[in-house]
């Protein structure tokens, strides 16, 4: 669990664009930049890897967190459970730091992609099925703002 | 001077410094322009929902975005234009070619003209519409417009705005 803090950003109902909002940010500023998606949202948004691919920026780190199922939807399964390899695709698009992990190893492998300086796609196999967490309640404006203003500290 | 260096010279005194595209015939001049200038960071997008969330991003973090695209876009970014352009509320000024109007060749194009003014009409986005070249001197206060109100803002642009796809 990553306790809420003014430097997260929830993007609430855009199913997909994680990865690009993370991308903008990253490109517009120097501060690290995590985007946390899932495989079903990379397969909405395919698009995204080759833009990720050709806009280098060495301060973002794309984490799909990869359980092969649509998890907020109940668990149908992705076709990235089945055939398709997320990490295979994104090197195909050419995204040149790609690392695909098991869930157990995801903190080491997080850390050192954070501290490689280097963009980095991070494809972390794991389990379906989700925690019982409530639904975010905060005003988007209210995300928004205090985002903006701990990325400008 | 020519209409596509007066469009990018207001985005660029507007401190618009991050632009995606998603190409059109009648765009190509000012997509050019965007790329040829050293104040703009040019990202072409591969969908226009995917540019808007690069142009959301970019905002964020601390850049004024645009996005260039065709009017067909209203139809696949009016999830995303609700639930992060407006529900955050980002300003997103939106420089569209209006394809389907007069002086059209492509039929097909009409199919998406006859709903692009209702849909953004339903979608409470501030309209307007360039048909004559002179209608662009109001460009540089639609964008000090968009930047005041943090919303999306709609510039439709016809081939007659742009002198027609030439010989028919």
């Amino acid at each position: 669990m990553i306790d809420d803090q003014p430097t997260n950003f929830y993007m609430l109902g855009t199913m997909g664009l994680s990865s690009s909002i993370g991308l903008g940010v990253a490109l517009a500023q120097d501060k690290t930049v995590i985007s946390i998606d899932g495989d079903g949202s990379v397969l909405t948004n395919f698009g995204t890897l080759p833009t990720i691919a050709n806009n280098v920026a060495d301060n973002f780190i794309l984490l799909i967190v990869d359980n092969g199922s649509y998890g907020s939807t109940g668990d149908q399964p992705t076709y990235a459970g089945k055939k398709t390899s997320l990490a295979a695709v994104a090197k195909a698009c050419g995204c040149e730091n790609v690392i695909e992990c098991q869930d157990k190893d995801t903190g080491e492998v997080l850390q050192k992609a954070i501290d490689s300086k280097k963009m980095t796609i991070i494809v972390c196999k794991c389990d379906s099925g989700n925690i019982k967490l409530p639904v975010i309640t905060m005003d988007p404006v209210v995300i928004r703002d205090r985002f903006m203003k701990s990325v400008q500290a | 001077m020519s209409i596509n260096t007066k469009i990018v010279d207001d985005f660029v005194a507007n401190g618009i410094e991050f632009v995606t595209t998603v190409p059109c015939k009648q765009l190509a001049g000012v997509i050019d322009e965007v790329e040829a200038r050293p104040e703009i960071y040019h990202i072409p997008s591969n969908k226009e929902d995917e540019g808007m969330g690069l142009c959301a991003g970019a905002f964020m973090g601390g850049k004024r975005p645009a996005i260039i695209m065709q009017n067909t876009a209203i139809g696949v970014t009016i999830n995303t234009l609700v639930t992060l352009t407006q529900y955050y509320r980002m300003p997103l000024p939106m420089l569209i070619s209006y394809r389907g109007e007069l002086r059209e060749p492509v039929a097909c194009q009409v199919e998406m003209a006859v709903h692009t003014k209702a849909l953004l009409n339903q979608l409470n986005i501030p309209t307007y519409h360039f048909h004559k070249e002179s209608d662009a001197e109001e460009l540089d206060t639609i964008l000090k417009y968009t930047f005041m109100c943090n919303k999306p803002v709609a510039i439709l642009t016809d081939a007659s705005f742009w002198g027609g796809y030439g010989d028919q």
